[in-house]
């Protein structure tokens, strides 16, 4: 394999570059490094360059976001504005709001900066989503890497988080009223929700120290945090190797794929001005959050149809469709569950089935072996099921925090469409799980039917006896093994008795009968991969199937 | 890269006995145009160049329009010049990005390579030897013979954070005089006025069936809360009113909030009851107020009741009147805290 120029030269070196090769390996050892990671292998594949898009998005966010701090004022202090927007002339606004106008309108290249910005926190959520989904439904979480999505889940979170305080900076009605909602929800907390509210703000809503609170937040905790985890997850990467999708030659104990240098430096680096172009075009061309059309905080306007940024709509759905008779006061205290259980407790349980999935799936599975060959989504319908079910779930919400757009669109009551979701919520879920389900145990049923008897060919043949059959067309190796080469796990059988030989209880029986009874759940409908003795005696009952697809072999029976 | 290389299953002998499919190895690889026909290379090469070219023309045209534009600060002019900075900047990142993608796609080596996985765990031998360090390490402590050194030690670890922690909490929620949500700046005489222009309003002037945006009259409150000062805005979001005028036959009252309105003018708090949204959508045939947050809907003509929505409680009532020149007031502050619900709100 040929080497980059920096390493092991252990003569002299007599290039430029060889020189200053030689002078950094010796004064960082990076010779071992380069040695280690030049040719490392990564496999290709179109949606591992999902989580890229999340990295380059960030990274696209640190160097607008370092430009926008240039001009922004995290400050609540008021001022009259005098300015180029003349709608604005002589309102009294926020410094924040003020600062904002100034970098939209004067600062030249702010606004741009401002519209990128904004887009790649969309864009920076929306592929984590989607990067996470790829890990979800491929099962890429399996040993060893349960570690690592609990890494970027907590990633996902402190992307939510940085959305919503930079959502918040600009102070103008329509971020002050999102943190009015936040207000609301806070104080709905029991017992403490009033402090946490004067914690927040610093005092009553809005008070003057939440804009530069969540300055602080949205420039130095998030992004430190979110660095210092994406440091995390890149290195558990390189430790746990990639993980790769099934096919020749790939297995569990290796991996297949390019080198680091030069390739998938070119082709990731290359992907990284990719990602930058786009979002500058988008900045470019497609107007977002032009915050003077909206005016500085009050609270006393607010518009119908506003919407927040999409990553907030689910939260913004859950507490639509909660009806309100759910606030009871008990012994003279208020409890709000019609704000606690949509603002947090169906949120709350959609992030902890997110977080512990990867668990509880091995706890049903006892599967010990690291798994570095994807699953093909259909092998693992229970998972797959899950899976859109909770999309299912999440969309139900977003459009649900739309209600207002869709009745307005398509001419509707309100009241009707919230009925309509409120039902949705629990029922297209299971829907959802069990069309997915049945779908996958189709399509496996479909690969087994294709490696028994090949693909059709649409060709009839007659047999010198008169009968006639559709010849068939053996599948290749290859389409073969990525066919056959998978698990289907078995229930696990309760091997634990409710008491012991002596009469005493056993502890662990409850939750060894919940075990046995989710990994039924999980795996009691299976579809089991052909068999080579299967597929023989499928061979041996159609003595008249053709043996290959060559040419030969087809013109002897046209 | 060999099929030795390679793990799999089984091998072919075994095949027969074990039922198993053997794993094919890596599929063939298939050259591409490029690999065979200089020609094809050459066209390749060219493209990669062009799209270099491209990058470097989108930075001559973004400093063209960063140098050339005039600074016109209207919202068209605003707007001309975003749009050709992002053109520029996005062609030069796009012109490098696809550049480079493209080289590595039609000339850079596309053998796949097979590097070996290891196991992550550390194998037994660094184990143990990591653990007899650990051991060795608490041993030379002594931490085993000094309990009341190993207690001190920890109580005072355990302690520091108080330091800081304190004055943050003692300094975070200013005041924690969390009884201010029950006031607002509402009392008896303070004028109701238009929002945001701040005009008292004459009783006389509202017809039926129109719906007006209130706030208190500044010249009738505290001077160190007034409209300009920053204490003003806290003020304003618990005062914002909604008043609305009805034949007076068609509102349902309370018997004890029957001199609460004025010749059917009702004066609601504008800040929902659900999570705090200004409510602000009147219609005027159904007397229905929707909040625009979550669809909460009250009923003016019902004490402001909840009739949809997300929200429980109806929205708190201002009681008022009209002074002796005939502006309407309010006849003193509202009876219960204002907007979203908290733990202590009826203690
Ligand atoms: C970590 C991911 C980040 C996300 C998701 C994010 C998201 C946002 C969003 C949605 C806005 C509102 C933009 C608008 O329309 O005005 C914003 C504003 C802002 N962000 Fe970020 N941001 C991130 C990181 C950063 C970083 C690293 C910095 C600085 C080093 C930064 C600095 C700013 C500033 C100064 C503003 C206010 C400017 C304005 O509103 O015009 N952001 N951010
Ligand atoms: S704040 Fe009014 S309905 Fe939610």
């Amino acid at each position: 394999m040929t080497a980059a120029p920096a390493k092991t030269q252990s003569s002299a070196p007599t290039t430029k570059a060889g020189k200053a090769a030689d002078y950094l390996d010796q004064r960082t050892g990076i010779g071992v490094a380069v040695k280690e990671f030049a040719r490392k292998v990564f496999p290709d594949h179109w949606s591992f360059m999902l989580g890229e898009i999340a990295l380059y998005s960030f990274i696209v966010l640190i160097l607008s976001g370092i430009f926008l701090t240039m001009f922004f004022v995290p400050s609540m202090g008021l001022t009259t504005y005098h300015g180029p927007v003349a709608t604005m002339d002589g309102t009294q606004m926020s410094e924040a709001f003020a600062s904002t106008l100034r970098l939209s309108f004067e600062v030249r290249g702010g606004l741009l900066m401002r519209q990128i910005h904004h887009w790649a926190a969309l864009i920076f959520v929306a592929a984590m989503v989607v990067h996470m989904l790829r890990i979800f439904f491929t099962g890429a979480f399996r040993k060893p890497r349960e570690i690592n999505w609990v890494v970027g889940f907590l990633l996902l979170v402190l992307g939510l988080l940085a959305g919503f305080s930079g959502y918040s900076l600009p102070d103008d009605v329509l971020s002050g009223n999102g943190l009015r909602i936040t207000d609301g929800v806070v104080k709905s907390i029991p017992i403490i929700g009033s402090y946490m509210s004067y914690m927040i703000f610093g005092g009553e809503f809005p008070g003057s120290d939440i804009i530069p609170r969540l300055f602080t937040v949205h420039v130095l905790i998030v992004p430190a945090l979110i660095l210092a985890l994406v440091a995390v997850h890149l290195v558990l990467v390189v430790v746990h190797k990639h993980t790769q999708y099934p096919g020749g030659g790939r297995t569990d104990k290796n991996v297949v794929g390019f080198p680091l240098f030069p390739v998938y430096t070119a082709k990731a680096g290359g992907f990284f001005f990719v990602v930058f172009g786009v979002l500058a075009l988008m900045g470019g061309t497609l107007s977002i959050n032009n915050v003077w059309n909206y005016g500085p905080y009050d609270p006393s306007p607010v518009s119908a149809g506003a919407q927040p940024d999409w990553y907030m709509l689910f939260l913004e759905g859950s507490l639509r469709l909660m009806p309100g008779q759910t606030e009871y006061v008990i012994g003279g205290y208020t409890l709000s569950l019609n704000v606690l259980v949509p603002a947090a407790i169906i949120p709350g349980l959609l992030f902890v089935f997110l977080a512990l999935y990867p668990f509880i799936e091995s706890w049903v599975t006892k599967d010990t072996q690291p798994r570095s060959v994807l699953d093909r989504p259909r092998n693992v319908p229970t998972r797959t099921g899950l899976g859109v079910a909770f999309i299912t779930a999440f969309v139900v919400l977003v459009l649900a925090g739309s209600n207002d757009l869709i009745a307005t669109h398509f001419h509707m009551s309100i009241n009707t469409i919230t009925w309509v979701f409120r039902f949705a919520f629990f029922i297209a879920p299971v829907l959802a799980f069990w069309v997915t389900k049945r779908i996958c145990l189709g399509l496996q049923r479909k690969d087994r039917e294709l490696v028994l008897h090949g693909h059709e060919h649409g060709r009839i043949v007659r047999t010198e006896a008169g009968e006639y059959f559709e010849v068939h067309k053996p599948l290749n190796e290859q389409e073969r093994w990525l066919r056959v080469n998978y698990e289907a796990h078995a229930p696990l059988a309760l091997d634990e008795q409710p008491y012991h030989e002596d009469g005493t209880k056993n502890r662990k029986y409850r939750s060894a009968k919940l075990r046995s009874a989710l990994s039924r759940f999980f795996y009691e409908d299976r579809i089991e991969p052909v068999t080579l003795a299967e597929l023989e005696a499928a061979h041996h009952h159609e003595p008249h199937e053709i043996a290959d697809g060559s040419d030969e072999s087809r013109q002897q029976l046209s | 890269m060999s099929d030795s290389n390679l793990v799999s299953t089984s091998s072919d002998t075994e095949v027969a006995t074990s039922e198993q499919f053997s794993d094919p190895g890596v599929p063939e690889h298939k050259l591409r145009l490029g690999d065979t026909d200089p020609k094809a290379a050459k066209r390749s090469e060219r493209i990669v160049i062009a799209l270099f070219g491209l990058s470097i023309l989108g930075t001559i045209g973004m400093m063209a329009a960063y140098f050339g534009l005039p600074q016109d600060t209207s919202i068209a002019g605003v707007r001309i010049q975003n749009l050709t900075l992002g053109l520029g900047l996005g062609f030069a990142l796009l012109g490098i990005g696809l550049g480079a993608i493209h080289w590595a796609k039609s000339l850079m080596s596309d053998h796949e390579v097979v590097e070996e996985r290891h196991s992550v765990e550390s194998s037994p031998e660094a184990r143990a030897e990591a653990i007899q360090k650990l051991q060795d390490g608490v041993a030379d402590a002594g931490v085993a013979r000094r309990g009341v050194l190993k207690g001190a030690a920890i109580s005072a670890v355990a302690l520091f954070p108080l330091s800081f922690a304190v004055p943050l909490i003692g300094e975070i929620g200013a005041d924690w005089n969390i009884s201010k949500f029950r006031h607002t700046v509402w009392r008896r005489g303070v004028r109701l006025a238009t929002d945001p222009t701040n005009r008292p309003i004459k009783a006389s002037e509202v017809t039926i069936g129109s719906a007006y945006h209130v706030i208190p009259y500044a010249e009738d409150i505290d001077e160190e809360v007034r409209p300009g000062s920053h204490a003003w805005l806290d003020e304003k979001a618990k005062a914002i009113v909604l008043m609305v005028r009805m034949e007076p036959n068609e509102l349902k009252e309370e018997d004890d909030r029957k001199d609460w309105s004025y010749e059917g003018i009702v004066a609601y708090s504008k800040v929902c009851t659900h999570v705090g949204c200004p409510v602000a959508l009147y219609e005027r045939q159904t007397h229905h107020l929707l909040c625009p947050c979550h669809q909460s809907t009250f009923d003016m003509a019902d004490g402001a009741k909840v009739v949809f929505g997300p929200a429980k409680r109806p929205l708190p009532q201002l009681p008022i009147t009209v002074d002796s020149e005939g502006y309407l007031v309010a006849q003193s502050d509202f009876t219960e805290p204002v907007g979203p619900s908290f733990w202590e709100r009826l203690k």
